[in-house]
């Protein structure tokens, strides 16, 4: 089921939470909706469900307009941040509910209910525990009866917000894999909301950064991480480091001292150089490098986390090197980029090649 | 470094001195839990047991009598009508109130917390006689009631006003905090899993809030029967017609039918020690299930 959303704007109370989001998803997609707190992505996965409804806007279902449509026909399957299991429900009858609740005429018998919770509870590796309430299970296996619950209804679209986000560390990373893997099998266009960009870069086919109320971007991992499309998805993604330089003629110069970084295309003015620590590498100095003094460095796993600053100004920039070089504080160190962005006030990207 | 010897000299202290931080000292305790005892007994136990008292000072049979009498009866007859009326309407209007209260947005939601509020800081003097104002002969509708032989003040009409009045924010207080704290969550399950209103209220928001509601409902009960001021003000005190329990209590006392009134009166406190046993048992016996309703 494809999922077109079309200038989509939403108030709450004329406080804007989305300002003309436009969004495309393909049948059998896995999306991530990635971004800070407050950036509308989770006002846009309840509008897809339908427990909002758009200030302005259109959503299709397929060839369906579904914007005036209730959460009830919509026939999404939704898994909330905190699971909303029935806390006096057994694990069987929570999973059974969407299918024991429909009207008489549409609704299975008692007994196929039963068997397509167990069919669900083993879909989602529970077996067995149909009698526990909630409040017996722990964090990961409720997260997956509210999967199930959500799966019983047979969606065409599967929406879960923060799926993993109350989970620890290491069940989060075994639930992405199982996620990732059932998703495969089901087929079912998903979309989840996420604030956490390594679990988005992992999970989904296409992943939609969103800010304030924006989507900045939409694109795979790749695209994402290697051709960040604003100076927002730059520094969100991944760690970063900013220098303030001005274009002159095609020249960057960073504190009067051109760098040999290419902006032909780029207008004369003050524009911001990104660059990420582990694309830089240490030069024998000389001219076109950014030299600075270190001020700080620590080991971190396989890397050397080295803190230098830079120019008169002390500008703060952070450098990932190889564990085997040795630095001391205080020393002056010069460095060069493989890769950088540079953004312009008010004006696209120039980039490296 | 320690700057003060004295800091110096506590740390060698023996053990048993140190307590946990939330802990006083023995004395201290002690005195404290006398003084609630002493509260207890003088205020709660001994009222209580003078009421048994002065109830069978006269022997099991003129106890008997008293509670047999025909206005007696009648009063009890009366108490639990009124009740069984009064009762369910505040539980309709207390699971509505508090439902529109808890689950959803709206302007002047806080000026209807308020008025839910209104009955329990007016006086109960004050609620019986708004009705008179209301409904009494002098008032703008009484000619109207009168011809049409509606009889409402010194009827059982308006003592069930009266009552429903005076009782309203039992079921509504003990509900609003408890849906506030369980939010919508489970209701915006129930509905995206294709549940209609109706069925999201029926078979997940009620179920949460049972027990709450039923403490609700038993307080709300002991109340409706015991309540006097309201009552007193509209019943106009017509014996074997519109004599509540209480009501009658203050008759028999009036007129020196002392063992009389304590009889009766007793059994006002046996139902008020009924309330409190059910009310214990039920959370003896479905502590588990109150606990997996109010945590996750």
């Amino acid at each position: 089921m494809d999922i077109r959303i079309q200038n989509i704007r939403k108030e709450f109370d004329r406080f804007p939470a989305l300002h003309d989001v436009s969004l495309d998803i393909r049948s059998g997609e896995l999306i991530a909706l990635l971004g800070p707190s407050g950036s509308g992505k989770t006002t846009l996965l309840r509008l897809i469900a339908g427990l909002e409804f758009p200030s302005a806007g259109r959503i299709h279902f397929g060839d369906e307009d579904a914007s005036e449509k209730s959460v009830q026909e919509r026939n999404v399957g939704f898994v909330f941040q905190h699971y909303a299991l029935f806390k006096h429900m057994t694990v069987a009858d929570n999973i059974g509910f969407g299918l024991r609740i429909r009207p008489r005429g549409s609704r299975p018998s008692r007994r196929d209910i039963r068997r397509r919770a167990s069919e669900l509870l083993d879909l989602v590796q529970l077996s067995g525990l149909e009698k526990r309430f909630p409040a017996q299970l722990s964090g990961g296996q409720r997260q997956r009866v509210a999967l199930a619950r959500a799966l019983a209804i047979e969606p065409k679209v599967l929406l879960l917000d923060e799926p993993f986000g109350a989970l620890d560390a290491k069940v989060r990373k075994e639930l992405r894999r199982w996620l990732r893997e059932l998703h495969d099998r089901t087929g079912h266009t998903t979309v989840f909301v996420t604030h956490d960009q390594e679990e988005a870069m992992e999970l989904a086919d296409r992943v939609v950064v969103m800010s304030q109320g924006r989507i900045e971007q939409i694109g795979t991992a790749d695209e994402i991480y290697d051709d960040p499309a604003t100076p927002f998805v730059f520094s969100f993604i991944g760690a970063s480091s900013t220098l303030p330089v001005v274009v002159t003629k095609g020249t960057v110069t960073l504190d009067g001292q051109p760098l040999s970084i290419a902006a032909a295309d780029l207008p004369d003015g003050p524009a911001t150089l990104y660059l990420r620590p582990h694309e830089l590498e240490v030069v024998a100095g000389g001219d076109g490098a950014i030299t600075g003094t270190v001020t700080a460095a620590r080991r971190s796993a396989g890397s050397r986390l080295v803190e230098i600053a830079v120019g008169t100004a002390r500008h703060h920039l952070e450098l990932q090197l190889p564990a085997e070089t040795s630095v001391v504080i205080g020393q002056t160190i010069a460095v060069s980029p493989r890769r950088w962005q540079i953004y312009g006030t008010g004006v696209g990207p120039g980039r490296s090649a | 470094m320690v700057l003060d010897p004295s800091l110096q000299a506590g740390r060698d202290r023996p053990r048993k001195h140190l307590r946990a931080a939330t802990t006083e000292a023995p004395a201290v305790r002690w005195t404290l839990i006398a003084i609630g005892l002493l509260f207890l007994a003088v205020f709660l136990l001994l009222p209580l047991a003078a009421v048994f008292y002065e109830a069978l000072r006269g022997g099991v049979a003129a106890y008997a009598e008293a509670i047999t009498d025909p206005d007696a009866m009648a009063a009890i007859r009366l108490t639990l009508l009124i009740a069984a009326i009064s009762v369910p309407c505040n539980l309709v209007f207390g699971l509505a109130a508090a439902w529109a209260v808890a689950k959803f947005e709206f302007k002047g939601k806080s000026l209807l917390v308020t008025l839910i509020d209104l009955p329990f800081s007016v006086s109960p003097v004050i609620s019986g006689l708004v009705y008179i104002l209301l409904f009494g002969s002098q008032s703008l509708l009484g000619p109207w009631l009168a011809r049409h032989g509606i009889g409402i003040v010194f009827a059982v009409p308006g003592i069930v006003l009266a009552t429903i009045f005076v009782t309203f924010p039992f079921i509504a207080r003990e509900l609003i905090p408890l849906m506030q704290e369980q939010g919508t969550g489970e209701e915006e399950a129930a509905i995206s899993l294709g549940a209609s209103g109706w069925k999201t209220f029926l078979l997940v928001t009620l179920p949460n809030v049972k027990w709450g509601l039923l403490y609700g409902v038993l307080l709300c009960n002991a109340r409706a029967m015991g309540e006097f001021g309201a009552v007193s003000v509209i019943s106009g005190h017509i014996r074997g017609v519109t004599n509540t329990m209480p009501l009658h209590v203050e008759i028999l006392y009036n007129e020196y039918a002392f063992s009389a009134a304590f009889a009766v009166a007793s059994l006002l406190a046996l139902l008020a020690l009924l309330t409190l046993v059910l009310k214990t048992a039920l959370e003896w016996r479905f502590a588990d299930n109150i606990v997996a309703a109010r945590g996750h």
